[in-house]
């Protein structure tokens, strides 16, 4: 079985945000991880490798130094990595990733392609539905279990009231839950070999099947009218007294706000 | 693509087992304000089987048109029908909105329609509005009028940005629940109903359904709640929700909690609040043994009152709180609760 696994190098939220002057992110100037959905949808090809043998390759579109985030998947077992970066690709909305990951993966072989469901950065969850659309294979999203039998794969399906358990028959792409699972870490030895492997990088000319008039920020859709960090309201009062006279501060506040 | 032609705003009517969702309700709302200001109508898209009699619902909720599509193969939502339904009446009617409440049903089947229809499709909108992009002038660039200006936060809520989609049609976006307003329904209002169905042809991409396994849940929707008493991992096991739970009853709330506290298993999903949990804004937020990770304050800033009750008095909770107390919750809950039981009765 052959499994391609789609991660982002992502800016750890816990720190700054920076923009360009456009009001694109500014990937450069931040911390970075790999995405956590995107961790766990490594974590779950890789329990399918260990449970049933396949090929894990991961995928990421990025800039340069994106590599990071596949030698650190390849540290914790992916097989192969695929490093998608070009100045032409940049400031991409959902759709512009979408067609350019669908045009990468167009030159693999694969039975599962498991993306995360959304990325920490923009929150979107629409990259990995949109890719299946341009693959024309089925999708599976809010995946919560994974077990493959025969040529289909079976799927635990998350709402928010209940779960569907969905059989699909592979070749079929599964958008990951960080609740998934809890992604090992990478090991000594595999960090060593994941640091002599040869990565692919792919530019524009490799991608298979796409127009340029549909990459990059050029071909997004979406337009950004405006970006800001966000005003908040501010903090009101805060005081600091025994349990008794908190219980009357408090009593007191909903009595003068008519809620009692 | 001609885009005089697309004419319009639509929402997707999301159903689950033939009951209108809520959020369909509020997309309504917010359709109403944008089809006002673009002098046009508005249009809901119902897809489901056996879901015809729901229409009347919708124009109560300010629906001027209803489209059905009714079909046995739209039962239960699976993505490849549902995506063939909406994006054929997107290429039939061609409306030039289309909003989609961001729940786990359309936040699978917005992407997948807009792929489709090759679109943008902007995510979990807090705001829409009708304005002018760019929204100032720039020199040799036309600025066009009308468009849809969709604002969304983004970084785990650190950073918010406006986004158009100028030079596609329809612009799509998904709206988070819990953030627009419905109207107050018209009883006995009608809409124009129109059938209409595509034709559904199973293949590869028809999922098959093995089983629907429904969460027990006892609890209301926290969407729903006026008063909200939430608990993070402060509280400290899942026994002492109790002290919790006693609060929330004496004022008629119900108890909400953090991720950390689903995250250990102490409560379910459906309770927590915040960036992957739910948007809440009731009348009174109580944050109790929440620190107010930004995830978090995301999902709840937006109350009228917030009360946190935090032994550390850094935490961040305190940065959004309208009332905090610096103390030990198990301390200060009880004694507030037999405070507002003699408080209450004495009213009465």
């Amino acid at each position: 079985m052959k499994i391609v696994v789609c991660i982002k190098q992502v800016p750890d939220t816990k720190g700054g945000v920076k923009f360009n002057p456009d009001g694109t992110l500014d990937r450069g100037a931040m911390l970075t991880i790999m995405n956590p959905d995107d961790k766990a949808g490594l974590e779950a090809a890789l329990r399918l490798k260990d449970q049933y043998g396949a090929e894990v390759t991961v995928v990421t579109m990025g800039l340069p130094k994106a590599e990071e985030v596949l030698r650190e998947a390849m540290a914790m077992g992916a097989d192969k990595g695929v490093l998608v970066t070009d100045r032409v690709l940049g400031g991409a909305d959902t759709w512009a990733t979408s067609t350019t990951l669908a045009g990468a993966i167009r030159n693999l072989e694969y039975d599962l392609i498991i993306t995360g469901r959304q990325a920490i950065d923009g929150d979107t969850a629409q990259v990995g539905p949109q890719i299946s659309e341009h693959l024309n294979i089925p999708v599976i999203s809010y995946a919560q279990n994974i077990k493959i039998e025969g040529d289909s794969v079976i799927v635990e399906r998350q709402y928010e009231d209940r779960y569907h358990v969905l059989k699909a028959k592979m070749p079929c792409l599964i958008t990951a839950l960080s609740e998934l699972n809890e992604p090992r870490y990478m090991t000594p030895g595999g960090i060593f070999d994941a640091y002599k492997q040869e990565i692919t990088v792919w530019g524009r000319a490799d991608l298979k099947d796409v127009d340029d008039s549909n990459l990059g920020l050029k071909g997004s859709p979406t337009k950004i009218a405006k970006a800001s960090d966000k005003v908040r309201k501010g903090a009101g009062e805060k005081v600091t007294l025994d349990p008794d006279e908190s219980v009357s501060y408090i009593v007191d506040k909903l009595k003068v706000k008519h809620v009692i | 693509m001609n885009l005089e032609e697309y004419k319009g705003v639509y929402i997707f009517a999301q159903q689950v087992d033939n009951e209108i969702s809520s959020i369909a309700f509020e997309l309504l709302g917010k359709a109403k304000d944008l089809a006002k200001d673009l002098n046009t109508e508005v249009t809901a898209v119902l897809l489901g089987s056996g879901v015809k009699g729901l229409a009347d619902q919708l124009a109560e909720y300010g629906a001027d048109k209803v489209i059905v599509v009714d079909d046995p193969e739209l039962k239960d939502y699976r993505t490849e029908p549902y995506a063939h339904a909406l994006a054929s009446v997107i290429n039939k009617y061609k409306p030039e909105i289309m909003l989609v409440g961001a729940t786990a049903i359309g936040r699978d089947l917005g992407p997948r329609v807009s792929a489709r229809v090759a679109t943008g499709l902007t995510a979990d909108c807090t705001v829409l509005e009708i304005g002018d992009f760019p929204l100032q002038p720039v020199p040799g660039q036309e600025q066009l009028h009308n468009q849809l200006l969709m604002t969304r936060p983004a970084f785990g809520g650190n950073t918010i940005a406006t986004i158009a989609c100028p030079y596609n049609r329809p612009q799509m976006a998904t709206v988070r629940p819990g953030v627009m307003q419905k109207i107050e329904p018209v009883k006995g209002a009608k809409a124009v109903v129109e059938e209409y169905n595509p034709g559904f042809t199973p293949d590869n991409k028809y999922v098959e359904i093995l089983d629907i396994v429904k969460a027990v849940t006892e609890t209301v929707d926290i969407m729903d709640a006026k008063i909200l008493v939430s608990g993070g991992r402060g509280v400290g096991s899942p026994e002492n929700f109790k002290i919790l739970e006693d609060l929330a009853e004496v004022l008629g709330g119900t108890v909400s909690c953090s991720r950390a506290v689903v995250d250990s298993g102490w409560k379910p999903k459906d309770l927590q609040v915040g960036q992957t949990g739910k948007t809440v804004r009731p009348n009174v937020y109580f944050a109790i043994g929440i620190s107010g990770a930004i995830q978090h304050v995301a999902g709840m800033e937006e109350s009228d009152i917030i009360i946190a009750i935090n032994k550390d008095a850094d935490a961040p909770i305190f940065d959004v709180a309208d009332y905090g107390v610096v103390g030990d919750l198990n301390k200060i809950v009880p004694k507030l609760t037999e405070a507002l039981k003699a408080e209450i009765a004495a009213a009465k």
